[in-house]
This record gives C-alpha cells, structure tokens and sequence, in this order.
C-alpha cells in the first residue's frame, strides 16, 4: 500500500501500462465525493468511467444531470446495451445493478441486492473485473457500508489497479476501511489528488503528446 | 488456461446440453448476469465445478429444476412503476376503450403481480369481461404460483402506496383477502387471465394482440434475441396497438423502432403506426 500525494513520482510498472476503464463505487456522501473527483477530471480524460453510487429505487436520474452540469467530461445514466465509450461517465440507475458484457457494453439486471444494494459496487466491479481484466482501475470512495471490498479484491486478482479514499478524508469511513482490510489496495488517497492520480495513470491526449516529445527529444 | 475461462467453457457447454436436452436456451442470454446466477446456484449446490455438475443436470430433470429456478429472475411487485400504470390508465385505456374486445400479452410475468395489476386498473375504467390477458413466462413453477395469486401479506403496504400512486380509484384492501401472514387476489381479477408457459427464445407470436407487455426481461438477453423478441411483438401487434418496455429499455437503434411512436418517452410506452 503505498500513500500518493500529488506531484507523483510515476512508479513506471503500474504508469507503463495502458487501463481501459476506471469503475467507481461510492456511498454515503458520494454526491460530494463525486462533484469533487469528476469536477477535477479534464474533457480529454480518455478512460471510461462506470460508477455505482448506492441510491433510493425511486431516486430518478436527477444525479447524472447535476453532475454533467458541473463537469467537463459526459456523464450520463446507464442504459441497457450502452457501448462503454472514452471520456464518459456512466451511472448505474436507481434499482438496477449495472454489469459489463464482453465487447465492452452495458447491461443492466434486477438480480436480488448484494451486499444489500442495488446497484451494488460489487455487482459492476465483479463484471467489469472479467471483461478488463488487468486494464482496470477500481476505487472506492465514501461510504458507510463494506460493498465494494470484496469486487476491488477481484479487480486485484485479475491483475488491476486498486484506489481507495483516505477513510481519514472521507465522508463516512467504513467503505474505504472494509475495502482496505479485503485487499492489497494500491493507492490510499484523499479525494483531492484522486484525479491527478487517474490522469498520471491515464494520460490525456495533450499530456500523452508531450511525454512522448520529451522523451524523443 | 486460467480458472476464469476455464469456467466459462464449462458455462457454454452446460448451456448447450440444457438446450439440447430440456429444450431451454440460455445460450444466448447476456453472459455477465447469467454468469452471476449460475455461479451463485453452484456456490450454493452440492456440486464444486460446472463439469461436475454437468452430469447429474443433464440426467435428472429434478436438478435441472433448482437450477431454472436460480437462474430465471423473478423480481417484480404490484403496480411497479405506479408512473407506468398512471400512464397505462390515462393514456392508453381510452384507445382500448374503443374496441369491443381487447387481448393483451402480457410477457414474462414472473409470479402475476403485474397482471393482477392491470386486470385491477382495466376493471377500475370499466372494462371488466371486455379483455383476455395472456400472462405468459418461462418458468412453470412461477406460472403456478401466479395462478394462485397468494402473497406474502408484508407486500400489500408497499402495493397499496403504489396502487394510490399509479392513480387506483378504490380501496387497495377491496382486491385481497387477508389470512394470517398470506394475501389472497380475489377472483374476479383472476378470470379474464390465462396463465401460460412461453419461451421468448423459442416459442412463437401471439395473434393479434391491442397491447404486448415485457418489462424488464430483454435486458438479460444479448442483442441478437432481444430482436428475435421484438419482431415477435411486432407481428404479434396490431396496427394501433400498444408496446410497453421497462423503464430502462428503448426501441432506440432497434430495427422496428421506426414502425413505433412513442407515446409516454420516459415511460417506454409505444404505439404500432397505422400503415
């Protein structure tokens, strides 16, 4: 487990390699969580965002138009057969559980709750674990609950990346906690240099094209 | 070859058998939900591997059933949606009230909630012995209980707010009787609903149907079936009749989509142009 704080210093093993998709998986607090994390990605953030934040059944889809008001990148709510797109950002809707499909789309099910939601963090971290694999970013954000651990365990296994919020910074600390005590998490990070660490993981094209003359150059 | 392909190999071909065998075709259901339940109903069997497994699923039918049930979701609940039924109510009824006789298909019905639902709302507007529900699912062990329509009595608070929002004109309480922990429908909701056996991937149309209900059972099929589904409504609707889909489903991108207006957008309620 290694604590980040920004400016990084790439550790080149896990900054080499190319991730196709980040998952997130939130709570309790996550409407602020989420303002915060997504307010500070850049429009060029390339990867993929798929999140479940825990939410009523009858909630509506007012979450994914707030935060698309107030970010750069597309977020939008997850329709069934949505093909997973770079530089969007897909939010379960209340009731459903989201999954990954092979071929990189979304599905949607009304399965029972697991670890007492639905959606459920573990439900898409699982699903997107098989069809990424290594490729994968997962974090778990804010929440007081322990969904999430046991889907960023097999995100670790299958070879991806795992953050976790500083549970001192965040909101309600069980979540990031159950998740640290399940896995090997990588990075333990407060909310604030949560996005400069995914945009160092991921390059953006502009910062892509100046890595790249610098080390021709 | 790593454990995780490995189990799905073994996935296609359990599939495969259950479809040569007992008829059911999963083959083409959307791996990662499928994947999910059959991977809960080993973890729960006596079996540790699909191979394993494959075996004494193939040979006993007594098997096969437990694993059916674990892998045909059956979530619903009365007037799910009460928008949806608002909407069936006061904007699709007045259309079926110009027919003499209207039939509805109602797809997937799980255990009936739904279809008592609407046999409540069609009463309700005075329609009552003026249509035919075919309340139709895979799983004949769920059709049974739908046929029975007995629920556990916890249920009706929550049915009964949803009845009163999906704008019920009576007292929710008229439509059961309560005995100990169970709710009986009562029969008057049960005689214009036939319960049968149908398999969306197999089987085929419904004649001339005024409104074909499926909600929330294509988003666990792959693309190819879910067409296969939808061209099943459509020869399956009348000219002017009705498609409803769940909340999450759209005719968006489908090839039928252009023969369909839509009627309520957010509610996923379609109607077959004339022509």
């Amino acid at each position: 487990m290694r604590s980040w704080r920004p400016p990084c210093v790439s550790t080149e093993s896990v900054m080499a390699r190319l991730f196709r998709a980040v998952v997130v998986g939130v709570s309790t607090g996550g409407v602020n969580a989420l303002q915060k994390l997504l307010g500070q990605l850049p429009a060029d953030f390339r990867l993929p965002i798929l999140i479940v934040q825990h939410i009523g059944p009858e909630a509506g889809s007012g979450l994914a138009k707030l935060l698309d008001d107030r970010c750069a990148l597309r977020v939008k709510e997850a329709d069934e057969q949505d093909e997973v797109l770079p530089g969007t950002v897909y939010l379960a809707p209340p009731n459903y559980h989201l999954l990954v499909e092979q071929g990189g789309f979304l599905s949607l099910s009304e399965d029972p709750h697991v670890s007492f939601a639905r959606p459920s963090v573990d439900v898409l971290f699982e699903s997107a674990a098989e069809v990424f694999g290594a490729e994968l970013v997962g974090i778990v954000l804010t929440g007081a609950n322990f969904d999430g651990s046991r889907g960023l365990k097999t995100i670790k296994q299958k070879g991806g990346v795992a953050i976790v919020q500083d549970p001192a910074d965040a909101e309600a600390s069980q979540m990031p906690q159950a998740a640290m005590a399940a896995t090997d998490v990588d990075y333990v990070v407060a909310l604030d240099g949560m996005a400069a660490l995914l945009q160092n993981l991921a390059p953006g094209r502009a910062a892509r094209q100046h890595k790249e003359r610098g080390r021709n150059g | 070859m790593k454990s995780g392909e490995l189990e799905n190999v073994e996935i296609r071909l359990l599939l495969e058998g259950v479809h040569q065998i007992y008829g059911y075709d999963f083959r083409d259901y959307a791996d990662a939900s499928i994947k999910r339940r059959l991977t809960h109903w080993l973890a729960e069997s006596e079996f540790d591997t699909f191979s394993q497994a494959q075996s004494l699923l193939l040979r006993d039918r007594s098997v096969f059933e437990s694993l059916l049930r674990g892998i045909t979701v059956n979530v619903t609940e009365m007037f799910r949606d009460p928008a949806f039924f608002r909407a069936i109510r006061e904007q699709v009824v007045p259309f079926l009230k110009t027919y003499p006789f209207v039939k509805i298909w109602h797809a997937g019905c799980a255990t009936g909630e739904e279809a008592y639902s609407m046999a409540i709302l069609l009463n309700e507007e005075g329609m009552a012995g003026r249509y035919r529900m075919y309340a139709t699912d895979i799983n004949e062990t769920v059709l049974q209980k739908a046929g029975e329509g007995v629920m556990p009595i916890t249920e009706m608070q929550r049915f009964t707010r949803n009845y009163q929002k999906a704008g019920g004109t009576a007292s929710f309480a008229d439509y059961y009787t309560a005995r100990y922990d169970r709710a009986m429908l009562s029969s008057a909701l049960k005689k214009d609903i036939v319960f049968a056996p149908h398999n969306l991937a197999v089987d085929g149309e419904f004649g001339e149907m005024n409104l074909v209900l499926c909600r929330n059972v294509m988003i666990y099929f792959k693309p190819a079936l879910k067409e296969r589904c939808l061209s099943l409504f459509d020869s399956s609707l009348l000219p002017g009749g009705f498609l409803c889909l769940g909340l999450k489903e759209t005719l968006e991108k489908k090839k039928m989509g252009e023969r369909y207006e839509e009627l309520a957008p957010t509610l996923r309620i379609y109607r077959k142009r004339y022509g």
